[in-house]
């Protein structure tokens, strides 16, 4: 799938790849004009990707070929074990966790995961969790606190599944309850928007002692599309509602609402998924390294502090 | 011909001269009860024919709960900033002045620490007057200093949520108040002084999703809208209408995320009951 502004960019290389296919089969040397093509694809990425909209993230955040969480932590791990269900309910599908093992460490993995074509998306749910899988969620960070692991959560959701069962069980009451029992864990939590981070269905695993976002993620209260529905009485006006609600990793970092950004390959995520799941692996170690020199206590009052200092008013 | 005769042609009181009808005077409720605004006033505001319970505010429910309607307000000069700059139809600022001259509230919670039947109790209360009680940084905040206090003089937490959710113009600082709160109910849990969270009609969205829901007792009102996801958010993404009574108190309490429901006019003698039974 190519994006309306990704577009460009797709035709030169399809015109160097045609190039190139050219000078092997007719064994011609065009060296010097694959060299310029190459040189003007790469000025135009940067070009694109540096004066990138709102939209433009939020559309790259939700990019077909994105990689989503289990990408990333069978890319970061190995002896990867999933574990599944809530001890309640069933198992949510929209929600993954289990142990995996990163150069030697054993970390608690939990995230929102979506489906790649029709079938999974259906059984993903489309990343959309009901609480029995906030309470998975919760029931495997209560395991790694008991084990002494470090939880990193990996966030990627379009919400909280908005449905009769997600009520009658109880989606608020499951989301809430992560919110206040996450910020009693007594290890490292680390916590990477990953793609989309809506609202309360991505807080409700989202309290961490360190929260970074992708370059080219959105995380904030509503969508910009039911955003433009609710204050504009349409739809078409996402693209405003998104600069509105400054969704954007450097919007939040701006305001303080989040810790860090962790750089994308150029192009996006999905241009080069090892490269991505190296800077992620990365972070997770120095933000670790960073975590375990702080005292348990302390650490769970830094996250307490730093939650209750977000917020602007006037007295 | 007539027994009266008309001896000026047509209505001669000028508009300055003439009498208001005062507005308000009669209240109707949803079933088309009527009953006089001052006997509404005396009856908890609840309609005593339909037990209707008419949509009330922090300073009704001050009224109903604290002791001669004495209590001290906390941060009651308490604003909104507008960190985001956001602007839709209107600006945020505009808004905000709007709503405060609307409703004489600075912002949708309000904070009194007084006496229920001589306990002490500190209650934040919402207000969905104002702009539909929605949560933003003000809400957030006064709600976590209300919790202070709360836990600085070991004295009970009411909350009393009312609230369509978060509140869209503050968006990611809108958000931070769910987990701002929750930290806050996370420490006031480990104290273990007491919380009780007061659900009302409506209550939903980001407000259910962290402190409404996180009381040590949660209760509601009779016949209140509790949910995550509003109605039509749910009936649009299912394509199914709603069953009926879904998201009321009473689906709520059945599907076991309620302590109990209780009638306005008994809340003030069954929370000291309550809080009597934690203190022997």
């Amino acid at each position: 799938m190519v994006l309306e502004f990704e577009k460009p960019i797709a035709d030169l290389e399809l015109k160097l790849s045609e190039m190139k296919d050219l000078a092997k089969g007719k064994n011609i040397d065009l060296s010097t004009d694959i060299k310029s093509l190459e040189e003007k694809i790469q000025t135009l990425k940067k070009e694109t990707f540096q004066n990138l909209t709102r939209w433009q993230r939020v559309q790259l955040s939700r990019h077909a070929d994105r990689p989503y969480a289990l990408d990333y932590i069978y890319e970061m791990t190995n002896d990867f074990i999933e574990l599944h269900g809530d001890r309640s309910v069933k198992d949510d599908k929209a929600m993954i966790g289990g142990l995996g093992n990163i150069d030697g460490r054993s970390v608690m993995f939990i995230g929102q995961q979506k489906g790649r074509n029709t079938k999974q998306r259906q059984e993903r749910n489309f990343g959309m969790a009901n609480p029995e899988g906030y309470r998975k969620a919760l029931r495997l960070m209560k395991m790694a606190e008991k084990f002494n692991k470090p939880i990193v959560t990996l966030i990627d959701t379009p919400g909280a599944f908005p449905g009769i069962e997600a009520e009658e069980r109880g989606q608020g009451e499951a989301i809430a309850k992560n919110l206040r029992e996450m910020f009693k864990l007594k290890v490292p939590v680390i916590c990477i928007i990953i793609g989309e981070g809506a609202s309360g269905g991505a807080l409700g695993i989202a309290i961490g002692d360190r929260v970074f976002m992708l370059e080219n993620t959105w995380y904030s209260v509503i969508s910009p599309e039911s955003c433009s529905s609710i204050l504009w009485r349409s739809w078409d006006y996402k693209e405003q509602a998104a600069e509105a609600l400054k969704l954007t990793a450097p919007d939040m970092l701006q305001n303080k609402l989040i810790d860090g950004i962790i750089a994308e390959p150029l192009g996006g995520a999905h241009r080069n998924m090892k490269v991505m799941a190296a800077t992620i692996k990365s972070t997770i170690k120095e933000s670790l390294a960073e975590l375990d020199k702080i005292e348990s206590n302390e650490r769970m009052n830094n996250r307490i502090d730093k939650f209750c200092a977000m917020g602007v008013v006037v007295e | 011909m007539a027994w009266f005769k008309r001896k000026d042609a047509g209505i001669k009181t000028s508009t300055e001269e003439k009498k208001d009808t005062p507005d308000g005077l009669w209240y109707k409720t949803p079933k088309g009860n009527i009953i006089h605004t001052r006997e509404l006033k005396n009856n908890s505001y609840v309609c005593p024919d339909d037990e209707y319970h008419v949509k009330i505010g922090s300073k009704e429910y001050f009224e109903i709960l604290f002791d001669d309607n004495k209590f001290t307000e906390l941060d009651a000069d308490m604003k909104s900033g507008d960190p985001l700059k956001f602007v839709d139809s209107r600006s945020y600022p505009t808004r905000i002045t709007e709503t405060i001259a609307k409703t004489e509230l600075k912002d949708a919670a309000r904070t009194g620490v007084g006496k229920l039947n001589g306990l002490d109790i500190v209650i934040t209360c919402m207000d969905f007057n104002f702009i539909g009680g929605s949560m933003g940084s003000v809400v957030g905040e006064k709600i976590a200093r209300a919790i202070d206090h709360a836990l600085e003089h070991k004295i009970p937490f009411l909350m009393i949520s009312k609230s369509g959710g978060a509140r869209m113009m503050e968006a990611g600082f809108s958000l931070m108040q769910m987990a701002k709160t929750s930290a806050k109910l996370a420490l006031l849990d480990e104290a273990g002084v007491p919380y009780i969270s007061l659900l009302t009609d409506p209550t939903t969205g980001g407000v259910t999703a962290s402190y409404a829901m996180l009381g040590d007792f949660n209760i509601a009102e009779p016949g209140a809208l509790i949910g995550f996801a509003g109605p039509r958010v749910i009936r649009e993404t299912i394509g199914k209408d709603l069953p009926k009574g879904f998201q009321s108190s009473e689906f709520v309490l059945e599907h076991g995320f309620l302590d109990f429901i209780i009638d306005r006019r008994q809340l003030k003698n069954r929370l000291y009951t309550l809080l009597n039974l934690l203190k022997h």
